[in-house]
């Protein structure tokens, strides 16, 4: 850390924060000084020495030791190791299929925002109309979430079997033609997604509710004895209220769904195909499949700076809009 | 009461997800009005809708694995309805193991996590130290982080600790949770300092008013978030499937995931595996929801 930030967060004299005093939490001063804020750091370092070795050894040193293996011919295999600059950048550049795999994690993303938060909202919504049946309609909406990737993958794989699968059954039930779901490219990655909506919209719907109980009931009331319907209430005083934990839904899913692998992975069977690879199973291949931690590395932080851009982006936007509003 | 929802407002540990008000009908309006008609009619069909793959699981592994192979949508196949599957699966043995895994590396996972952030969390929220806020400051950036984008130096790191193939090399990256710290600050934040005090001018140090008054005031929460981070632990694929090779070491997802592929085309088996993994978590739901669904939401906005 510089000095400026040491400068800035030192105990400084203020008088109006008194050392070892919390700022939450304003007291009348304690009669001791150097002493008793000489012990107060101490015990503050006791209470976070465990947390913070565990953050610096598998956050903070990861993160740091990555850019350097980012920068050398490391293999998994332990030889290589000399360092060639930013080769490794240059080759993922120049990737066709790290440049692939970026645009299908892209495109899953853009093909299961928009249900997940849509599905969660009207599930949400219909749920708490405070219709009969409460606990069989959060059991049905959420329990999907809580299964593994494992689960959902197998229960997925077998829904879309080609042949004898529930999925194509229906379709030749009501007299379609079959889909290969997870043979064919560019629908792979579609199959995926639906299974994907379906394991983790009870989260976003679970959010929803959380923020629809927060909404004041007396605003119901006073709109009613104006006159105001059903309709209008859910147009102007649901819908509104609701807009601020939208984005935060937004920011989250889409953050979600650009860290795809596990169901991905398991559904195509290890097997990626070209069209449903995302970046995080690219990353993958080249570290484990390939051996080659040093490019591995280096996809790793272009994959970091994506989350990064979208974070940011959408942080930007919606601080924007809180602003405007 | 402001006009907008905030975060803060929602991740309120008082959010209970659980206590639907029975009030947004009008004042006068009928109780079976065509829009109530209409509403449930929708909750149903999306109902059926997301409770249809797993009661197909359900229904595929309770056949024989001639019946589920020749296809078709009969509920119970032509040979009738069999345990079959089943008894194959847990007859095989690594299921249990893999299920003992699961459970307490999930168990320690969550205690660990737990513990160190809530510790961390109060010392954020209530010592003032050097650095303090620029250390909060470089927690909360991380949650940005995707642990993704981590695994090839921390597989690289646990292979100088010799930790690969260990239970703690499974259980260590997995302990880190920065958004539990956020959302325990907040609360502690939360906490009138007075009471506090009281036992400050008792005597007692800031250890003994942390575990005696201040854990037992933030039980709800610390159940809260607890459960989340299980359900994380017990779920989560990735970190495991890299660093577990040893057949008895591994977690449940995991196992699972190897023995897929050696089964092949045993669809009633694999569903059977399927239905049995799943059991678990739902049968702990079953019983807590209440609770479950107040720790995911209360917890959910912290970030994932």
């Amino acid at each position: 850390m510089t000095d400026v930030m040491a400068d800035r967060s030192a105990v400084g004299p203020d008088p109006e924060v008194t050392p070892g005093e919390t700022r939450s939490g304003p007291r009348p001063a304690p009669p001791t000084q150097r002493q008793a804020r000489r012990r107060g750091q101490l015990a503050a370092w006791a209470f976070l020495a465990p947390f913070m070795v565990a953050f610096v050894l598998f956050v903070i040193w990861p993160l740091i030791h990555g850019i350097y293996l980012s920068l050398t011919d490391q293999s998994l295999t332990g030889t290589g190791g000399s360092f060639i600059g930013l080769q490794n950048y240059s080759e993922a550049l120049s990737d066709a299929v790290m440049w692939r795999s970026i645009g299908n994690t892209v495109w899953f993303t853009v093909i299961t925002t928009v249900p997940l938060v849509l599905f969660a909202l009207i599930m949400a919504l219909l749920v708490n109309t405070g219709l009969p049946g409460q606990w069989l309609w959060r059991l049905s909406f959420f329990m999907p979430f809580l299964l593994a990737s494992t689960v959902i993958s197998q229960i997925w794989v077998w829904i879309f079997n080609p042949e004898i699968g529930a999925a194509n059954e229906i379709l030749s039930a009501v007299g379609l033609e079959p889909i290969a779901w997870l043979q064919t490219a560019n629908v792979d990655l579609i199959s995926i997604a639906i299974a994907t909506i379906w394991w983790t919209v009870g989260f976003n719907f679970l959010l929803y509710l959380a923020a629809l109980q927060n909404i004041p009931t007396l605003q119901y009331e006073a709109a009613a004895v104006d006159g105001a319907g059903p309709w209008r209430q859910l147009f102007s005083i649901t819908l509104p209220q609701l807009g601020p934990v939208t984005g935060v839904i937004l920011i989250l899913q889409m953050l979600a769904s650009l860290k795809l692998f596990d169901q991905a992975y398991q559904m195509m069977d290890g097997n990626s195909s070209e069209s449903s690879r995302p970046i995080v199973q690219y990353i993958f291949e080249a570290g484990f499949v390939g051996y080659r931690f040093g490019y591995a590395s280096a996809i790793s932080y272009i994959f970091f700076v994506l989350i990064l851009l979208v974070g940011i982006t959408q942080m930007i936007v919606l601080r924007r809009r809180k602003e405007d509003s | 009461m402001s006009a907008t929802t905030t975060l803060n407002e929602i991740d309120a540990p008082g959010a209970d997800v659980t206590q639907v008000r029975r009030t947004n009908r009008m004042p006068g309006e009928k109780r079976f009005g065509l829009l109530r008609i209409l509403a449930f009619a929708a909750l149903v069909s999306m109902a059926v809708l997301w409770l249809l793959p797993v009661f197909w699981a359900l229904v595929t592994s309770f056949k024989t694995e001639t019946d589920a192979a020749s296809g078709g949508l009969d509920l119970i196949g032509p040979s009738g309805f069999t345990t079959q599957a089943f008894e194959a699966i847990l007859s095989q043995g690594n299921v249990y193991i893999w299920a003992l895994n699961s459970l307490w590396t999930s168990a320690v996972i969550t205690a660990i996590t737990v513990a160190i952030s809530a510790l961390a969390a109060y010392a954020f929220s209530r010592l003032d130290f050097k650095g303090s806020r620029w250390i909060f400051l470089a927690v909360i950036a991380s949650i940005i982080v995707p642990s993704q984008a981590l695994i090839i130096p921390l597989y690289y790191q646990m292979l100088t600790f010799n930790m690969v193939d260990t239970y703690w090399g499974l259980i260590l990256p997995q302990v880190v949770m920065a958004p539990i710290v956020f959302i325990l600050k907040k609360f502690f934040d939360a906490v009138p300092v007075e009471l506090e005090d009281a036992a400050r001018v008792d005597g007692a140090g800031r250890l003994r008013v942390f575990f005696s008054v201040v854990l037992p005031l933030s039980r709800p929460i610390l159940g809260a978030v607890s459960i989340f981070v299980f359900i994380q632990a017990w779920n989560n694929f990735l970190w495991p499937f890299l660093i577990i090779n040893d057949t008895t070491l591994m977690t449940l997802p995991v196992g699972l995931q190897t023995v897929l592929s050696a089964y092949g085309v045993q669809y009633s088996q694999v569903m059977a595996q399927a239905v049995l993994a799943a059991l678990p978590l739902v049968i702990v739901f079953l019983f807590y929801q209440r609770q479950i669904v107040k720790g995911v939401a209360t917890t959910g906005f912290g970030g994932q």
